[in-house]
């Protein structure tokens, strides 16, 4: 068995990742930050813990600026829905996922002003952002690395050109976290959505927001209130971090496996992590290029992540991931990835492409297989 | 005799976590209690620490911006 869809979630977690979960469950799971006994203040310290090693993978001073959500879906909806009011107008790029495009195109039709930037070279979609700045511009939100063909888009230079317009910079990070360094100041990120059941080889149910210090977080509603364990004697929703968006009991069982995740990668490094894996990659890349009836959908810059999405030509991509499955027992993902946008901006819409995405368990061996599997389904279908 | 300690209030159990984690980390003794009755009537946590590491711990609280509601001497 070949898992290559570490894209849509990565597998399979380090056994650490179970481990810390099941020792949060036998031994720790009371209600954090709700009650003061010794098991309560066990659970959240457990939970504080994981907001401190992601504030130091990030490069986040404050770790009380970590803010736990359900996955990047729900920590974008919360800023895009949050922040967003009918006038304002945000820019973001064709190569968003659905997370970032249907909260966009739904608030459209109640007054929001939507510019889609074309992907392109780095220099010139800098240009094209930089000429799409308006009076209203409240937003810029730009997909770190792209979940279809691995696209790293340039958020320094983006972010950059935000903060000298005053404009605030997110990204979606979903796919950067943990195989990308990131540096919320060097790269000039206001505010960052992450996943944790990606590339930070957590379990599924965790994610959040890296809000930077400096951003006025209070400019931003929360989509849900209710009990945080703080102010109790209040009956309005306390005003600052994490508690004002962190409502209700959180996912302490999940967040310990998070950050067991977290700990695991950062002792690998996560550049060393990039390079091994983008080099599973090339070495697959390099094979499908130099094959006749095969088409590559190449990101349009230098570095990527180790995603490559490809089509054999007379074959529909489901069809070659269901023989991959069934007769190779490999295991990739076809279709569009929840990212009709992306597939349009690259010329693979609406068929979609063969997506195969690399993770740390993955192997020479594995693209070896994976290539011959390849070679033989070109050859016999 | 018991040396004199205080306990240091804050706005969310986050933030005791926080101090807690930072004071560990300087190899101050510290430790996460409830809130006293008298002091509160929110059900949740707050730091106990020695006066006599107080210097040290108001640094951090200085260096990190942390905010609290109040310092005060705990009685046992
Ligand atoms: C680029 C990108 N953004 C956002 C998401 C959403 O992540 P999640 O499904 O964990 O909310 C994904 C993955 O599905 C993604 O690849």
């Amino acid at each position: 068995m070949i898992y290559v869809d570490n894209a849509a979630t990565s597998f399979p977690k380090p056994g650490e990742v179970g481990r810390a979960m099941l020792d949060y469950l036998e031994n720790k799971s009371a209600n954090p930050g709700r009650s003061a006994h010794r098991l309560s203040i066990e659970a959240g310290r457990a939970i504080y813990r994981t907001r401190e090693n992601l504030a130091r993978l990030l490069d986040l001073k404050d770790p009380l600026r970590i803010v736990f959500c359900l996955n990047a879906t729900e920590a974008l909806n919360l800023v895009i829905r949050g922040f967003l009011e009918p006038g304002m107008h945000v820019i973001t790029s064709s190569m968003e996922h659905n997370s970032v495009m249907r909260p966009l195109r739904n608030l459209e039709k109640k007054g929001v002003e939507i510019t889609v930037i074309r992907d392109k070279e780095d220099e010139l979609f800098i240009n094209d952002l930089e000429k799409s700045i308006k009076k209203n511009t409240a937003l810029i939100l730009l997909n770190h690395a792209s979940n279809v063909n691995g696209r790293i888009f340039p958020i320094k230079s983006a972010g950059k050109i935000a903060e000298k317009n005053g404009i605030l910079f997110m990204i979606d990070a979903a796919q950067s976290a943990g195989c990308i360094p990131i540096d919320m100041y060097e790269d000039n990120i206001n505010i960052l959505a992450f996943t944790g059941h990606k590339s930070l080889y957590g379990p599924q149910g965790t994610g959040g927001l890296a809000i930077r210090d400096d951003v006025d977080f209070t400019r931003i509603k929360t989509l849900k209130t209710g009990g945080t364990g703080s102010k109790s004697e209040k009956e309005e929703q306390p005003t600052f971090l994490p508690d004002m968006f962190e409502s209700g009991t959180p996912n302490g069982v999940g967040l310990s496996g998070l950050n067991a995740g977290i700990e695991f990668i950062t002792a690998r490094k996560i550049n060393e992590i990039h390079d091994f894996e983008i080099s599973l990659a090339h070495e697959l890349k390099s094979y499908l290029k130099k094959s006749a009836g095969i088409t590559i959908y190449e990101p349009l810059s230098e570095d990527s992540t180790a995603t490559v999405s490809f089509n054999i030509d007379r074959l529909p991509s489901s069809k070659v991931a269901m023989i991959l499955d069934e007769k190779y027992e490999i295991m990739t993902r076809a279709g569009l990835h929840c990212a009709p946008s992306a597939h349009k901006s690259i010329g693979s819409f609406p068929s979609g492409t063969v997506r195969i995405s690399f993770g740390i368990f993955n192997t020479y061996e594995h693209v070896e297989k994976l290539i011959d599997a390849i070679i033989e389904i070109s050859r016999d279908f | 005799m018991k040396e004199a300690r205080s306990v240091i209030l804050f706005y969310s159990s986050s933030a005791a976590l926080k101090m807690e984690s930072l004071a560990k980390s300087e190899n101050l003794v510290v430790k996460l209690i409830p809130i006293p009755r008298d002091l509160s009537s929110d059900c949740g946590i707050c730091l106990l620490v020695l006066n006599d590491d107080m210097e040290e711990i108001k640094t951090i609280i200085d260096n990190h911006r942390i905010e609290y509601e109040g310092i005060h001497d705990y009685m046992v």
